[in-house]
């Protein structure tokens, strides 16, 4: 036992075959089966989720956890290449500030509260509906209006084109909604 | 692996490098994201250093790549919009990986270790914080991490090398002022670029590779315009135990009544991280 | 760019290696200044002047592309005799109405061309768009006009442009922009150089030519430039917008906004031509061009939407959308809600109380709502506003007096579900779920969806109301991500935003395809396809097979990578240059072919004439590359569609240092301020209580309002903290060191920073006089890693007339060592700085 300990450490191992030490008789297990992270992993095409230039990016994954977000080298815009913010989608997706549950603040409360995702979804519902019933003008002398201009949206430019276009599609065609805005101006 | 991983071609045994090249570089630090995402290390200081855009301000234990900032004053006087006075450099710094290591040579443990790529591989678990590789680099770049008890640098990815793929600065950086490739094949590029630059009138550009000192070379050239100093890269580094020829061989007999204490703390070291690596 | 875009300035490096000159303009400079050739700062808000100046340059040395801007643009256009110009209206184009504040802009068409009259209900205010398509689609009935070739008569656009920019002379660049003269010229030679037959010159630009009260009119002054360099519909030329967020252009194709629907078709307004879909599509329709299938595009659209409850009976559903009938823009809705007229908001992936202009106002408006719904990663400021938001802290808003309700929603991130973004060069890219996302963070898909089917079944409870029609006809039937799973298939919706026969649901190839007779149904025509046929998802696609990268997502519309490139073609079909060929004619096979899909009719020849009985690109001359428009040129004068008038201006910044020297207007007539004692503003031109002037934007390391960098260690620690750039002369003259605090003062707020003196903040030499500037990120706020104060609280709520962006670059403040004020106060402090003279 001790002396295969002892056969471990780099001095006793150059003494005995007069290497000077510093090569692969000093590596360790670790070192000698060294791998990237990345081996053995799932790789999936992305897109970078910052700017709008729109960098490719491979998500390695294992057994359903992220491991490494990289560039992707066959992206005729970023040719694997990836800015700082780029380069931390990883970090971004696994932070320890990340939101997983519902926090919930009552009128004139002063704590957060978790609530369940049904029970919140069922909350805005009603209140989305109690707002548009309250609010809902049909007409206007005469002319048809067809809107609620008490209810607003915010948001879009950090989304995919379905999110924007089922929001689009709910909020304004379904629900009469026309205060919809958000980062980009046309 | 997907098909679309483009690999190094680079088989062990072949030497590898990088080569900054500070002409090209935006100073926009996705190297340092990028080394950090890679190697899990954490962020070290949230306080503005009112040094330019530079708030890393060094190499350290968790700071592997290090973009320095260069902002050259217009001359006094003319004030004004005088733009032509005005410059703006940028340089990558990292781990030289020198051709005669002073850290490599100064470790006791075996832990420094040259790779099958030639880079300097600091095993962790080997290392065993003694740190007599911290005061034995001559650009500062090893630096011990006082929680953790180890010291830590650049590793060159060699875990990345293995699997021929390119350390993660030099794949990200996005305007491929970090080059990685064989050490050859960058030092005639390098050759090939100054060249290029002389020609467009920069003549103060210069290749940054102390071969003729007791470092023999790096594996971490730079291209840079005006002096190393500026850079914080010493005109002339030097091994410090460059008189030590016979390296660890002769450390080993002269110090013969020290290998207890050490074989102690190598083996007590070795105990902790086994619990760390769990 | 460098600062903002690393890897896209990749490409101008590129550019820069093999000989390209870089030219960088810009008050400070920044690391895309450190790679250029030439760096030439300006004054905040001067743009005009330099652009226009450029503009008169290419006009006075006759270094305009000749054949080009006489068959592509409509510098031959005759205007009408009415048409007066800011020259002989003081700075005022003919039509202004100071009482309404906006312009009347029947005078700006082209002679003889037919006036399409609104019709506003009496009584009412008519709505103002931000979209300002209020003649109809772009300008409907520009086919008809006369034109001069040899560009000499007197009221062509040519001799127009000519007589507008006269004054814009680099002198009046030296005086008005700071930049010294050789400078200028060393610019316009560099310019007109690179532009030619076989040379291309390319304009990129991002928020700081369009947060200004004159936007819209900057990048229209770039545009001008561009035609008549010959440099649009080109290889290597262009004006780039170079967009801030992943999908911030599909956020505009696919609008979450309040004025327009997708594929740029406008919203109804509460005017009389809304009232019926006939006169609706009449009025958006033009002869010629692609706005001639406005209805084809529209009726598919509803047919989309409301399914088989959309017939001709009910004009296919158009009685069903909501009327706009005023400013519903952010912030116009935003004054509502501080006036206590809203009760619900949503905010998805936005983060205004650190983003948004006049951050206290923003903050507070939030406090009179009923509810609120937040949808982030993380827990922003936005969302927590009532708990520790500066309000709060000096006793301004007391969290038992709010009686906002909260939700706080965990969404997903982009590895964690499917989706399509459309990056800045209008490329659909795909992006793949990899990993579940935590807990009960879900998509935007997801969370729509399902509230949706709650909401649907809401209106269904009460099919008897008219408000509920629209609920209940809504199509909502899509397949889950896979069986067991309540994601919704987001490759289901892009199938119906490319389109489908209504029978048989095949998709569409093309927009060609699409019909106004029910019979086809299209989400958003543009986007048409994307998804040619079903499993074929080509933003998904990943095998660049060329140069411009065709094989690698989708550009819209039909993979088309550079716009308008029949341009790139000389008036006969035949490339300009080898050097810069894109789309040619093959006169054998008798069609347009090249390295590009051509965006042009495929078969129609360039010596074709036009034939206005058939409509549409047939209506229109061979060698008319902008389709776009009805007379298929591209607008040096633009006749319609604009707020602010034809030709660009310059008129000073809501606040500004200096008084307007090119005309005798001091700011743009028809922009907003939204002056009110909770938005106040600078007196101008001059307030001696603010002598600097304030330009504020970010920085590489961090994302906009910081929701997705401040919080994450690798980023917050490359800048941890808010600071304020100044010179080594104005660090000097208020006495402070670098890292030292400062305190910056508006007549909104004051906020406090550390002091970063540099060089590359140079203090301006105009008239004689120096002007000192002050530079500020804005990314920070009091949450995550790297917090400090919110530069945005700076900032007035102000719109420019045609788009409602806000002003962020070019403002007044006073600097004052030492930090601000905490707690009430600060409130004081304000106050008794707002009354003195710096």
């Amino acid at each position: 036992m001790l002396k295969d300990l002892l056969m471990r450490w780099p001095v006793i191992r150059q003494i005995q075959n007069g290497s000077n030490g510093n090569g692969e008789e000093s590596w360790s297990e670790r070192t000698r089966t060294l791998k990237p992270k990345t081996a053995g992993a799932e790789v999936t095409r992305s897109i970078c989720p910052y700017c709008g230039v729109g960098c490719g990016q491979l998500i390695f994954h294992k057994d359903g956890k992220l491991v490494s977000i990289e560039g992707d080298p066959a992206s005729p815009i970023s040719r694997g290449h990836l800015c700082p913010k780029g380069a931390n989608t990883h970090q971004l997706h696994t932070h320890p500030g990340r939101l997983a549950k519902v926090k919930y603040r009552r009128p004139h409360g002063t704590e957060w509260e978790e609530i369940e995702l049904d029970k919140a979804m069922e909350m805005i519902a009603d209140r989305v509906w109690d707002s548009r019933e309250r609010t809902f003008q049909e007409k206007q002398d005469d002319w048809n209006v067809m809107h609620t201009k008490a209810i607003a949206h915010l948001g879009g430019a950090t989304l995919d084109n379905e999110e924007n276009y089922l929001i689009k599609k709910l909020f304004g065609a379904g629900l009469g909604m026309v205060c919809i805005s958000n980062q980009a101006r046309i | 692996m997907s098909a679309s991983m483009e690999t190094t071609g680079i088989q062990p045994g072949e030497i590898t490098a990088f080569l900054t090249d500070s002409t090209l570089c935006i100073g926009c630090k996705a190297c340092e994201v990028a080394c950090k995402e890679w190697n899990e290390l954490e962020q070290d200081g949230l306080t503005l250093s009112g040094f330019s855009y530079d708030n890393t301000m060094a190499l350290g234990h968790s700071t592997w790549r290090h973009v320095k900032f260069v902002e050259g004053t217009p001359e006094p006087g003319l004030g004004g919009n005088a733009p032509q006075q005005l410059s703006w450099e940028f340089s990558s710094d990292v781990c030289k990986h020198c051709e005669v290591a002073g850290c490599l040579e100064a470790c006791p443990t075996g832990a420094l270790v040259r790779t099958e790529f030639g880079g300097v591989y600091l095993q962790p678990d080997i290392c065993n914080g003694c740190a007599y590789c911290v005061v034995s680099c001559p650009f500062g770049v090893v630096q011990k991490n006082e929680e953790d008890g180890r010291a830590f640098k650049c590793t060159f990815c060699t875990d990345r090398q293995k699997d021929q793929l390119q350390p993660a600065c030099a794949k990200a950086c996005p305007t491929e002022s970090i080059k990685f490739g064989r050490l050859d094949d960058l030092r005639a590029h390098a050759r090939e670029r100054l060249e290029t630059l002389h020609a467009r009138g920069m003549h103060d550009a210069q290749i940054y590779d102390p071969t003729d000192t007791s470092v023999k070379g790096i594996h971490s050239m730079f291209l840079i315009r005006g002096e190393p100093e500026t850079y914080n890269l010493p005109p002339r580094p030097e091994v410090p135990t460059v008189y030590l020829k016979e390296g660890w061989r002769s450390a080993a007999i002269q110090g013969i009544t020290l290998i207890a204490g050490v074989a102690l703390s190598f083996l007590a070291a070795r105990a902790k991280r086994n619990e760390v690596q769990a | 760019m460098a600062e903002q875009h690393p890897v896209g300035f990749q490409w101008v490096v590129e550019a820069r290696e093999r000989g390209g000159k870089i030219i960088h303009v810009d008050p400070r400079f920044t690391r895309t200044s450190a790679m250029a050739d030439i760096w030439a700062p300006l004054r905040p808000g001067s743009d005009i002047v330099f652009l226009g100046a450029l503009i008169h340059y290419v006009l006075e040395n006759d270094r305009y592309f000749h054949e080009y801007v006489v068959k592509y643009t409509n510098a031959p256009t005759i205007l009408r005799k009415d048409f007066k110009d800011t020259e002989e209206g003081a700075g005022y184009f003919s039509g202004w109405n100071e009482k309404k504040g906006l312009y009347d802009p029947t005078t700006w068409l082209y002679e003889d061309e037919p006036v399409k009259k609104s019709h506003h209900h009496p009584g009412h205010h008519p709505a103002e768009g931000g979209h300002a398509k209020d003649r109809g689609g772009e300008a409907g009935n520009a086919h008809i006009y006369e034109t001069d070739p040899t560009l000499q008569h007197p009221r062509c656009v040519f001799q127009v442009l000519k007589r507008h920019y006269a004054r814009y002379t680099p002198e009046m660049v030296e005086q008005q922009c700071g930049m010294p003269q050789s400078v200028f010229l060393e610019i316009a030679k560099t310019m007109v150089d690179a532009s030619g037959p076989d040379k291309t010159a390319a304009i990129c630009y991002a928020v700081g030519w369009t947060q200004h009260s004159t936007g819209a009119q900057i990048i229209r002054a770039a545009a001008i430039l561009q035609l008549l360099l010959g440099n649009i519909g080109r290889p290597g030329g262009g004006i780039l917008a170079l967009r801030g967020h992943a999908s911030i252009q599909g956020s505009t194709d696919i609008p979450t906004l309040y004025d327009i629907l997708p594929g740029y078709l406008p919203m109804p307004f509460f005017e009389d031509d809304s009232t019926k879909l006939e006169k609706y599509i009449k009025k958006h329709s033009t002869e010629a061009g692609l706005w001639s299938k406005f209805d084809h595009y529209f009726i598919s659209l509803m047919k989309a939407w409301y399914g088989d409850s959309a017939s001709e009976e009910n004009e296919w559903g158009f009685q069903w959308l909501p009327r706009v009938t005023g400013d519903h823009s952010e912030l116009g809705y935003w004054l509502d809600m501080e006036d206590g007229k809203m009760e619900g908001l949503f905010v998805m992936g936005q983060n205004p109380a650190v983003g948004a202009p006049n951050g206290r106002l923003q903050r507070k408006a939030m406090a009179k709502l009923k509810w609120l719904v937040v949808r982030d990663l993380v827990e922003i400021e936005t969302a927590s506003f009532w708990k520790d938001s500066p309000e709060v802290e000096r006793g301004e808003l007391k969290p038992k007096d709010i009686a906002t309700e909260v939700f706080l929603m965990p969404a997903a991130g982009q590895a964690e579900k499917s989706g399509s973004f459309t990056n800045t060069q209008r490329l659909l890219q795909w992006h793949n779920k990899a990993v579940d996302p935590p807990g009960d963070a879900r998509s935007e898909t997801w969370f729509i969806y399902h509230l949706g089917c709650l909401l649907k079944k809401k209106a269904a409870a009460h099919r008897e109301k008219t408000r509920n029609l629209p609920l209940n006809a809504l199509t909502w039937h899509y397949p889950m991500q896979k069986p067991g799973s309540d994601e919704p298939d987001a490759e289901a919706v892009l199938a119906e935003i490319n389109g489908f026969q209504w029978k048989g649901h095949s998709l569409l190839k093309s927009y060609e395809e699409l019909k106004n007779d029910g019979s086809t149904a299209c989400g958003c025509w543009i986007y048409t396809g994307v998804m040619p046929e079903k499993g074929k998802n080509k933003a998904n696609m990943r095998e660049p097979k060329d140069q411009l990268g065709h094989g690698w997502g989708f550009a819209w519309p039909k993979d088309i990578r550079i716009i308008y490139n029949r341009a790139s073609a000389r008036p006969d079909g035949a490339p300009w240059s080898e050097e810069k060929k894109l789309v040619w004619w093959d006169s054998e096979k008798r069609e347009w072919t090249g390295l590009d899909v051509s965006d042009f009719k495929q078969t129609l020849p360039p010596d074709h004439k036009a034939q206005p009985e058939k409509k549409g690109l047939e209506a229109l001359d061979g060698d008319k590359p902008f389709g776009l428009h009805p007379d298929g040129r591209g607008w040096l004068f633009v006749s319609s569609g604009l707020k602010d008038g034809p030709l660009p201006a310059h008129f000073e910044p809501l606040e500004s240092v200096m008084a307007n020297a090119v005309y005798p207007v001091q700011n743009n007539p028809p922009a907003k301020k939204h002056e009110r004692k909770d938005n106040p503003y600078a007196a101008s031109p001059s307030d001696p209580r603010f002598p600097y002037v304030l330009t504020t934007y970010r920085l590489t390391e961090h994302h906009t309002a910081g929701g997705m960098s401040r919080g994450l260690g690798h980023l917050a620690e490359l800048q941890p903290e808010l600071f304020a750039e100044i010179s080594p002369e104005l660090a000097e003259k208020i006495g402070v060191r670098s890292c030292e605090w400062v305190t910056i003062v508006t007549p909104r707020s004051l906020i406090s920073a550390k002091a970063l003196v540099t060089p590359r903040i140079r203090p301006l030499q105009i008239g004689g006089q120096t002007i000192d500037q002050v530079g500020l990120p804005y990314h920070w706020g009091w949450k995550g890693m790297a917090t400090g104060d919110v530069t945005n609280d700076l900032l007035a709520i102000s719109e420019d007339p045609n788009v409602r962006i806000m002003s962020t670059k070019a403002l007044v403040c006073n600097l004052l060592p030492g930090r601000r004020a905490d707690h009430k106060a600060a409130l004081k402090q304000l106050k008794k700085l707002l009354k003195e003279t710096a």
